[in-house]
């Protein structure tokens, strides 16, 4: 009779009432030009294209799609920005401004939460306390730095580098804005920022806030636009440095452009991160950190755990509990306080995650699917745990960038540090282990830019962020984040 | 269930239990607290913690006026609105069992005693054990005792769990709830170890605290304790109950436990049978934002009485 109580005991059955946040805080405007020289110009051939909503596929905006011409513009402005105004501010000017960016997107961050939701589709408590409150703890942080670069490591007097082309994805829009931006222009450069295709939004937000912070014109450009605009600017002969996060193919593209240049590059690309899971890890937590590793943000995140390598003496038991949390996680409505898994950023994205899940299928993986509804309108994905993973199959090899998780088992520890080393990606890795040397042991042979032990996901300005091999080179955050724009 | 017959047994047993990660219990404690009740859900939330008070007077200067003034309240905790629930029992000393059993009658509000030397626990067993017999002479249909933390800090782990044993049996019909003074115990790796050695013992609940310490019940510590009467009920099929005690004064506290329970037990435990709020001032507040949201205004804190 307890048995079948327990049996019954459904979670979550107090059901919590729709809790939206509203729309309208956004403010949003039905077209946004391009940001050049400190204020908003039309676009040269006058294109425009739209950002949708992928919760409910409804137009948010127009945006302004930058041609050569515009980017070359918006080169130009840097450069002479960086010759006339920056590069002869201080340190402790240069300060003053980021303080009053951070500020700014400290006082807008209700807004710039709402505004990331609508356009990216993850849940406005991630934007709400994630996002924006670590793209403003990202400028407060570089602020800091601007006038002790002497003291940073890099010799007396560093220099800046000149002028930035940065590219940014869509999943975390306005915080890798921050990631790219701060550090630059703490160490003295100035700016060309392309934010992604699907999510131009809150970089347009930012750029008002740029004004509002009276930023001298041109030190920060923002065009917007599709690949040809990201393309253009990697090849404009101005630029002097090329800043970019995205995918690995896209990486390997730039690489190749700007080989025979004077351009310096940093890459933040693809990962197929591994969670690691020993016998006496805590277990209630690592439950939440799995979790946490592949779902947050609905797995669009390059450090993403998307592999969990489990211990074969507590597979099942972990396997039982995981997906007893899936089912649990609520999937809806982004703008609602209480949702946990949003909308997949774009239809080409759903159909990647879907393509590679139905390949898992056809491989011969267990797969678990949370029975969650799906909203009819929009581009959803069901929470997915596949069990049964082997080393060869495409789930385990390949970035799927959803919320789609590969369990796969090991023996010893030496086995767990191969297989999460056999991967052409080097981002991220999770150790959970209640005992400090294992933990040590298998860090210290993970080829990984970023390990966790005992949690996922964490991220601070202070900590350096970064991967190796296909993952791409170069640091962002912490004190190393300077180096990528530093003469050094 | 497993037998214990031993303390090395016990032992082995209760360091097998998995670590609590602090940082990532608290993380999911904190990311639970921004659950977001609004409307209905917040209407059924507020009836279900007033059904889930004992409404508690523990001072040396209580009186049998004083307690009976108190069961008037748990009875009928807003005279002029009959729908709102009674709450789940009136708890007190056990000199005060006989008149809040007068007071009550056959009401379904029970009568919950604190012994064995509550609030230190610091007698000899004997002692402990009478003062347990007593409150359920005079009436108790609950008994929170408290363990010994002296002898769990010190490792007689033994001795914990035969007092457990022993007052189990002093209480006969009624019901034990455990009070673990996780205060007291500081780690989270303690609460979840005492919380299983006082369910191995024969607790039909456990709670966090007398409130006679300066750190009471926090959300990562009712979250752990959820976490084992879970794990105890998937191992041994029997069900305990969760009591959180001492410093939850507010709605929105009590709704934070609430999404606790919903969001780590579920459904079976959203009940007063095996949730429970130890707490004085908590009731009132209920009460006002109850009347809040049926009006759209709050009312004077004078509308309720002040028991």
């Amino acid at each position: 009779m307890t048995e079948k109580k327990l049996a019954n005991s459904q979670l979550g059955s107090l059901d919590y009432d729709p809790a939206p946040e509203s729309a309208s805080i956004a403010r949003l405007k039905p077209s946004y030009g391009l940001f050049i020289n400190g204020e908003f110009t039309d676009p040269s051939r006058h294109e425009q294209f739209v950002t949708l909503n992928p919760a409910t596929e409804e137009t948010l905006a127009t945006v302004a799609q930058a041609s050569a011409v515009d980017v070359d513009a918006a080169v130009s402005a840097a450069r002479k920005a960086y010759e006339t105004v920056w590069s002869k501010t201080t340190g402790a000017e240069r300060s003053k401004y980021l303080f009053r960016i951070a500020r700014l997107i400290q006082e807008r961050s209700r807004e710039l939460a709402v505004v990331e939701t609508l356009d990216n589709g993850k849940p406005i408590r991630e934007s709400r306390d994630i996002d924006i409150p670590l793209a403003a703890a990202h400028f407060f942080y570089y602020a800091g730095w601007a006038d002790k670069l002497d003291h940073a490591g890099f010799g007396a007097n560093p220099q800046p580098i000149g002028v930035a082309g940065q590219i940014i994805p869509w999943n975390f829009p306005l915080l890798m804005a921050a990631w790219k931006l701060a550090p630059a222009l703490a160490a003295g450069n100035t700016c060309v920022l392309k934010p992604a295709e699907t999510t131009p939004l809150s970089a347009l937000i930012l750029a008002e806030i740029l004004q509002q912070a009276e930023l001298p014109a041109g030190v920060v450009n923002i065009v917007t636009g599709d690949g040809s605009t990201g393309a253009a600017l990697v090849d404009h002969r101005g630029v002097d440095k090329i800043a970019f996060t995205g995918s690995t193919d896209v990486g390997r593209l730039i690489q190749q452009r700007v080989a025979v240049s004077q351009k310096r590059l940093t890459l933040e690309l693809g990962g197929k991160g591994a969670n690691i899971v020993f016998e006496d890890a805590p277990i209630d937590e690592m439950i939440e950190g799995i979790i946490d590793g592949i779902f947050f943000n609905q797995g669009h995140v390059c450090c993403a755990g998307s592999r969990l390598l489990v211990q074969e003496s507590v597979a099942d038991e972990v396997l039982r509990r995981l997906v007893r949390r899936v089912e649990q996680l609520r999937l809806g409505d982004p703008m609602d306080k209480n949702t946990d898994v949003g909308a997949i950023n774009s239809a080409q994205q759903l159909a990647r995650i879907e393509e590679l899940t139905e390949f898992g299928e056809s491989e011969g993986a267990t797969r678990y699917t949370s029975s969650c509804e799906l909203p009819e309108k929009g581009y959803w994905f069901a929470p997915t745990v596949f069990a049964n993973v082997s080393q060869s199959h495409r789930i385990a090899r390949e970035e799927i960038f959803g919320p789609v998780l590969s369990v796969l088992t090991f023996r010893t520890p030496e086995e767990a540090v191969a297989k999460a080393n056999n991967t052409n990606y080097g981002l991220a890795c999770g150790v959970w282990s209640e005992k400090g040397s294992r933990t040590l042991w298998v860090a210290e042979r993970l080829s990984a830019g970023v390990i966790w032990a005992n949690t996922y996901n964490r991220f601070d300005p202070t900590s350096p962020f970064g991967g190796v091999r296909e993952s791409g080179f170069g640091r962002e955050g912490g004190r190393h984040g300077l180096e990528a724009y530093l003469n050094v | 269930m497993p037998a214990v017959e031993s303390e090395t047994q016990l032992r082995a047993l209760l360091t097998a239990l998995s670590g609590v990660d602090a940082v990532g219990v608290e993380a999911r404690a904190a990311k639970l607290a921004t659950r977001s009740i609004k409307k209905s859900t917040k209407m059924k939330a507020i009836d279900l913690a007033i059904s889930m008070v004992d409404l508690t007077t523990l001072e040396g200067a209580d009186t049998p006026g004083r307690v009976r003034s108190l069961c008037a309240k748990a009875l009928r905790p807003d005279p002029r609105d009959s729908s709102v629930p009674s709450v789940a029992a009136v708890c007190v000393y056990p000199d005060l069992v006989a008149p809040a059993r007068s007071a009550l009658g056959t009401a379904s509000v029970a009568v919950a005693s604190v012994a064995t030397a509550f609030p230190s626990g610091r007698a000899s067993l004997n002692v402990k054990l009478l003062d347990v017999r007593e409150a359920v002479e005079a009436g108790a249909d609950e008994i929170d005792m408290v363990i010994d933390r002296g002898a769990f800090l010190s490792g007689r782990l033994g001795q914990v769990f035969d007092e457990v044993v022993a007052v189990k049996e002093a209480c006969g019909e009624a019901h034990l709830k455990v009070i673990l003074e996780t205060g007291e115990l500081v780690t989270y790796d303690n609460v979840r170890r005492a919380s299983w050695l006082a369910m191995l013992g024969g607790a039909d609940f456990i709670k966090t605290s007398t409130g006679k310490v300066s750190v009471n019940a926090t959300p990562p510590v009712a979250l752990v304790m959820l976490e084992a009467v879970r794990d105890f009920a998937e191992t041994t099929g029997r069900i305990v109950g969760v009591k959180v005690a001492g410093g939850i004064r507010n709605t929105k506290d009590a709704m934070k436990y609430l999404v606790l329970v919903n969001e780590t037990v579920g459904s079976t435990w959203l009940t007063p049978e095996l949730f429970r709020f130890g707490a004085s001032s908590l009731l009132n507040d209920l009460l006002m934002q109850r009347l809040k949201q049926q009006r759209g205004a709050y009312v004077r804190p004078d509308e309720f009485s002040g028991d």
